[in-house]
């Protein structure tokens, strides 16, 4: 029964990861032969690269906020809205985000940060008398990383958003109905023995999820930030991964910046798995 | 849920006055969300004048049909029909979005309920797995589907999109949750693992794999980076390369609107499964005979 997925999975997902991973030892332009060269890459990653480590601290910087808020808000309007009447409506207006990536999407950010003044959230300060001057939001170095966090956020709901609602409808009614027997009374009293603790699984999936895409953050601050950003202040650890592998053609180097991002995201991963799964889970 | 249990819930939050409050926070939010979506069909019905206005108006002032036909012309005078793109696009995503279910939903519940030696490993290696950036593991699997003589095939679209960690991640914490008694149940009534499978594992599963269809369909539907790399041919280009050609293909200013219009077209089909996978997720709970 796991024979088809296994099968699919070792071919086209284990195998080039393993393959990425013999690369990481390698000098690899693509063009010439591979040559074999121990943990320099590494080396040169971790003790020589000064952007690597601007790279490392906001994608930390990033994670840290985007991963909990995403997570919290996703699973927050999730809750409310399993509750509302036109609960579809509501959630198609949510998921719209993650129907429209791309062009639609960036241009409506490009329109609320606009560095002029005709830009929304300048525009609205100016006319309050808070600033007399437009904010250079997308090219200001104070401004990228903030301006990244906050539209990441808006953008990185969507899938939690839906596993979430799915969740809900995974639990049974009838322990709702016990409960209320049992004198349990208020919304947020049903949320905390019933709701959480049933929903642990896709509590995992999102958590780990939102690890895993929060470190891996790229498009979006592309989008914004530009690439490379102005004094790297939008530049994160995906974004220096591109860099080498398709701008540099350094498959080497880039694929041991791969397994740093790897084992960071993996130990983070077991972390969460080891405070959110039960006992005798995996 | 219950109709019933929905009026109980509904009665308590509006004896406590928030169900107002609650309603207006939502609209709030949500009408923030569906910003991009309003855009796209607002552009789609821009005259040329309001496309280009600079400040750019969020809304279109004057609506028009002009970028429909356009769009029609355009595409009337590609060497390739256009119906070929919609038809390869169409036969992608069906089989990615079928193939990717079927083995996701059944590999989880192998896995989960019949706990084969080393199920503990093999779990371990699909989260390792999820947690490898995509954008290095490109190279490495262009090479192997290079090898495999996939290039230029449907084939090479569909195949590495069918076991991804992610989606089998997903499905497995869903089939966690479904009662082993009922498993017992089924098998002392002599019921074949495949029928059990079929006919009692994947109705319970239904809100995990129509949450699953919702997000395969919406990546696959409008994938445009691995047809560029992996298909060469005219004849085999889905929409979303279609739409690109369309864009940059003349140099005429018109087309901008036009790209307008069939991105709106393109997002109706989304909009379509999205709506009718939910209402099968909210199904689930009315007769569920299933649940413990």
């Amino acid at each position: 029964m796991i024979a088809p997925f296994f099968i699919f999975f070792a071919v086209f997902t284990l195998l080039p990861v393993l393959i990425a991973l013999v690369i990481s030892f390698t000098d690899y332009n693509m063009f010439q032969e591979m040559e074999f060269v121990g943990f320099s890459n590494y080396e040169l990653l971790f003790l020589d690269d000064r952007i690597f480590m601007t790279a490392l601290g906001n994608t930390f910087v990033f994670s840290l906020v985007v991963g909990p808020v995403g997570f919290f808000l996703s699973f927050f309007a999730a809750w409310v809205l399993n509750q509302l009447k036109m609960r579809n409506a509501f959630a198609l207006a949510f998921y719209a985000p993650s129907i429209t990536s791309g062009i639609a999407m960036s241009v409506v950010w490009s329109y609320i940060f606009s560095p002029d003044r005709y830009g929304l959230i300048n525009n609205l300060l100016i006319n309050i008398g808070i600033i007399d001057d437009p904010i250079l939001w997308t090219q200001d170095p104070n401004y990228i990383l903030p301006v990244i966090i906050v539209v990441a956020i808006w953008m990185s709901m969507g899938n939690g958003f839906l596993v979430f609602l799915a969740g809900m409808q995974n639990i049974s009614p009838g322990y709702y109905e016990a409960a209320r027997i049992d004198g349990i009374g208020s919304r947020f009293q049903e949320l905390k023995y019933i709701t959480l603790p049933l929903m642990k699984p896709q509590l995992l999936f999102a958590a780990i999820n939102s690890v895993t895409t929060s470190f891996g953050v790229f498009d979006v601050s592309v989008s914004i930030g530009g690439f490379p950003s102005p004094n790297y202040a939008g530049h994160t650890i995906v974004a220096h991964l591109y860099d080498y592998a398709f701008v540099r053609f350094q498959m080497g180097y880039a694929s041991a910046i791969a397994v740093v991002l790897f084992v960071i995201t993996y130990a983070l991963g077991r972390l969460l798995m080891r405070l959110l799964s039960n006992q005798n889970d995996y | 849920m219950t109709l019933i249990k929905r009026k109980i819930t509904g009665n308590r939050l509006r004896r406590s006055g928030k169900w107002f409050f609650v309603y207006a926070i939502m609209i709030l939010l949500v009408a923030f969300t569906a910003l991009p979506l309003v855009y796209l069909v607002s552009t789609a019905f821009k005259p040329l004048h309001e496309l280009y206005v600079f400040p750019p108006k969020f809304l279109v002032q004057q609506p028009t049909l002009r970028n429909f036909s356009n769009l029609l012309l355009s595409l009337s005078s590609s060497a390739v029909p256009f119906t070929r793109y919609l038809f390869n696009s169409v036969v992608i995503t069906i089989l990615t979005v079928g193939g990717t279910i079927f083995v996701s939903t059944l590999g989880a519940y192998g896995l989960v309920k019949h706990n084969p030696p080393g199920a503990k490993r093999l779990f371990d290696i699909v989260i390792a797995a999820l947690m490898f950036s995509p954008y290095v593991t490109q190279i490495p699997r262009y090479l192997v589907i290079n090898a495999m003589g996939l290039i230029n095939s449907y084939a090479a679209l569909i195949l590495p999109s069918i076991a991804v960690a992610y989606n089998f991640f997903l499905i497995k914490q869903f089939v966690e949750q479904f009662p082993n008694d009922l498993l017992e149940a089924a098998r002392i009534d002599g019921a074949g693992e495949m029928k059990i499978y079929w006919s009692i594992v994947m109705p319970s599963l239904k809100p995990a794999w129509a949450t699953l269809l919702v997000m395969t369909f919406v990546s696959t539907w409008n994938d445009y980076f691995s047809p560029l790399i992996y298909l060469n041919s005219q004849a085999l280009k889905t929409l979303p390369l279609a739409l690109n050609t369309i864009s940059g293909g003349g140099s005429s200013i018109g087309r901008a609107g036009a790209v307008a219009a069939a991105t709106m077209l393109m997002t109706i089909p989304t909009v379509i499964v999205f709506t009718l996978m939910q209402r099968k997720v909210m199904e689930t709970m009315m007769h569920s005979g299933i649940k413990e």
